[in-house]
């Protein structure tokens, strides 16, 4: 019982607040990653294992970009297009042939991607990690830490690119076309929507948002080839938890993970926080497999 | 598929020799081949080969999941590294260093993580077991890595070869020509063993489930035991090609553990050939050549991933089988 109660006193009550803005800043990003990866899955029936490659290709188009530049937002706007381009080249190129077949060749060429996309950065931009400057260099106190705005503004971006998303989906015409593929990939053909362009719009719009999300993210650690799959687990982990192809399920599922991965940072090491994760993983796998922030499929 | 009776008789033979003569002196001869290529091959290209070998020993163990389960492993370097860790224990534990002591050690070590892969990651098909195995091989891996104290951290351990031994008979000094003799042997043998695997009824069953899950679970096999037992099984072999590749290099290091070295595996199995057994050996052969050609005629910094990579996705699009996907059926029978 002692124990128990020198525990909770161990806890500082500002280093909670402060963890609890840090997991909701990750996950933003991450939830932006994972609507990507979801939308694509629940669409496609492809898991794209690229998709951590197509983000840390998009944070290096935003330092080339930005240098180039100067202007962060030039950068954000530059990299979503040129990757949401090769996004759709490469579902053309490699995805298109593949329809109809077992969903298990589209895992292994998105693999064969991400190894030559992560090969071809190593080889291009060498390995020393390159950064680029924030756009707002502010900051507010935060108890006794001084928080950097930027931070919110990662957090207040990624959820209006996601919310700006959501609007698409529910009212643009190629939104509308995209449900309907997800609900009825026949029917919709059958009522004249061009199905394989609706997938190949639905992995460049996938990829363009990776890419920004990269661009978002490459102010606060430097970018370098491997980052991709850290995150391209980590997304993974958040599509599975919040129910494969559910896009409310896998913002939700986003923020609690890296919830609960800073609040274990305050007692483990970083790069063992991630464990959490995987524990919450293994526990979803065994008592919810369809996912824990979706209904109760019937 | 039809029942019909057929117009005539199905030739059982077409004359010469029946294909289990054709098959078996196909095997002593490329047997042959490998027992005196060390003889004549200069120590380079001897090292070079016995490696071939290891890692097609690792593919071979994943083939049985791709395919012959249907299940595609990303996880496979977790039972390697835990197979190369479990050899180092008993290597740096134990003095003298005991070759016997070391595969047991480095069988239990993968076997450990083989049954906690298995037990959660059979659960999920498809791409769900493919993303499972390779999530859990990163749990092993960020393990192995932050538990500096035990495993060495970033640095790995170190340790001596031991002798080839057989207790109370026999005791020298690994050469490397005895050593490319000794990993042969066990590859062979272990090749055998999963060839007579996949050939019998069990194996009969986990094909089924590649075709069919559903009708394998209606006509009353439980598919999830025999799911749990094939990703051990891969896993046991996954993890004697891991203490293989510790005993030739002589250390252990977390890099083996990370999830490249499942994609190694699974590039080795496309390339060769999926469900043949031998095919991920040749597709191992054949990236590592590759591999070593590449960066021959371009320098150590040419980016050989690249080409390897798009030849495997050309490879998945044009032709799914694989190098020796021809022979498969004949490999099978």
């Amino acid at each position: 019982m002692n124990a128990l109660g020198h525990f909770f006193q161990a806890i500082p009550f500002e280093l909670l607040i402060i963890q609890t803005v840090n997991g909701i800043v990750t996950g933003m990003i991450l939830a932006l990653i994972a609507s990507g990866l979801t939308l694509i899955f629940g669409i496609m029936d492809v898991v794209n294992f690229a998709h951590g490659e197509l983000f840390m290709l998009g944070a290096y188009v935003g330092v080339v970009v930005a240098a180039a530049t100067g202007s962060f937002w030039l950068a954000l706007v530059g990299a979503a297009l040129i990757i949401a381009i090769l996004g759709a080249a490469l579902q053309i190129v490699t995805l298109r042939p593949l329809i109809g077949r077992d969903p298990l060749n589209t895992i292994l060429v998105t693999f064969g991607i991400s190894l030559v996309l992560q090969n071809f950065a190593l080889w291009q931009f060498g390995p020393t990690a390159r950064r680029i400057a924030a756009p707002i260099t502010g900051e507010f106190t935060l108890f006794y830490l001084q928080y950097p705005w930027y931070r919110i503004m990662i957090a207040v971006l990624s959820a209006l690119i996601i919310g700006g998303f959501w609007l698409f989906l529910k009212f643009g015409k190629f939104g509308i076309w995209i449900r309907a593929t997800t609900q009825d990939r026949v029917m919709a053909q059958a009522m004249g929507i061009p199905v394989p362009w609706v997938f190949t719009g639905v992995f460049a719009i996938g990829a363009a948002m990776a890419a920004a999300s990269g661009v978002l993210f490459a102010p606060l650690v430097g970018v370098d080839h491997s980052m991709g799959l850290d995150w391209v687990l980590k997304a993974f982990i958040v599509v599975v938890v919040g129910g494969m192809g559910s896009l409310g399920g896998s913002i939700a599922a986003a923020i609690f993970i890296s919830l609960l991965e800073s609040y274990a940072a305050i007692w483990v090491d970083p790069s063992q926080a991630i464990i959490v994760s995987f524990v919450v993983l293994i526990l979803t796998l065994l008592f919810r497999p369809t996912g824990m922030f979706v209904a109760t499929p019937k | 598929m039809t029942t019909a009776p057929l117009d005539k008789a199905m030739p059982l033979r077409k004359g010469g020799l029946s294909h289990t003569a054709v098959y078996w002196i196909g095997f002593v001869a490329v047997m042959a081949i490998l027992i005196v290529a060390p003889l004549l091959l200069p120590e380079f290209w001897r090292r070079f080969l016995t490696e071939v070998l290891i890692w097609g020993l690792l593919a071979m163990s994943s083939d049985l999941l791709i395919g012959y389960t249907g299940m595609i492993s990303f996880g496979h370097s977790a039972f390697f590294g835990l197979g190369m860790y479990g050899a180092a224990a008993a290597l740096i534990m134990v003095s003298p260093p005991n070759l016997w002591l070391a595969i047991g050690f480095g069988l239990i070590g993968a076997a450990g993580a083989a049954l906690f892969v298995a037990y959660f990651s059979t659960r999920l098909r498809d791409i769900y077991f493919a993303i499972t195995t390779l999530i859990f091989s990163q749990i092993f891996y960020v393990i192995i890595f932050t538990w500096t104290r035990v495993t060495g951290g970033e640095n790995g351990l170190i340790f001596t070869r031991p002798h080839l031994s057989i207790p109370f008979v026999y005791d020298v000094r690994f050469s490397t020509t005895t050593l490319h003799w000794f990993v042969l042997a066990v590859v062979t043998g272990s090749y055998l063993i999963l060839r007579r695997v996949t050939q019998s009824p069990f194996g009969m069953v986990l094909q089924s489930i590649r075709e069919n899950e559903s009708r394998t679970r209606a006509i009353g096999y439980s598919v999830e035991r025999y799911k749990i037992v094939s990703v051990m099984l891969s896993g046991l072999f996954a993890g004697l090609a891991g203490v293989l590749y510790a005993i030739q290099n002589e250390f252990a290091a977390p890099d083996f553990v990370y999830f490249l070295t499942s994609g190694d595996t699974v590039i080795f199995n496309v390339l060769g050939g999926i469900g043949t057994l031998v095919g991920p050996i040749v597709g191992a052969g054949f990236f590592q050549l590759a591999r070593e050609l590449l960066s021959r005629l371009f320098g150590d910094q040419f980016p050989y991933l690249i080409p390897l990579g798009v030849v495997f996705i050309a490879m998945i699009i044009f032709l799914p089988q694989g190098i020796l996907g021809f022979a498969r059926r004949w490999l099978n029978r």
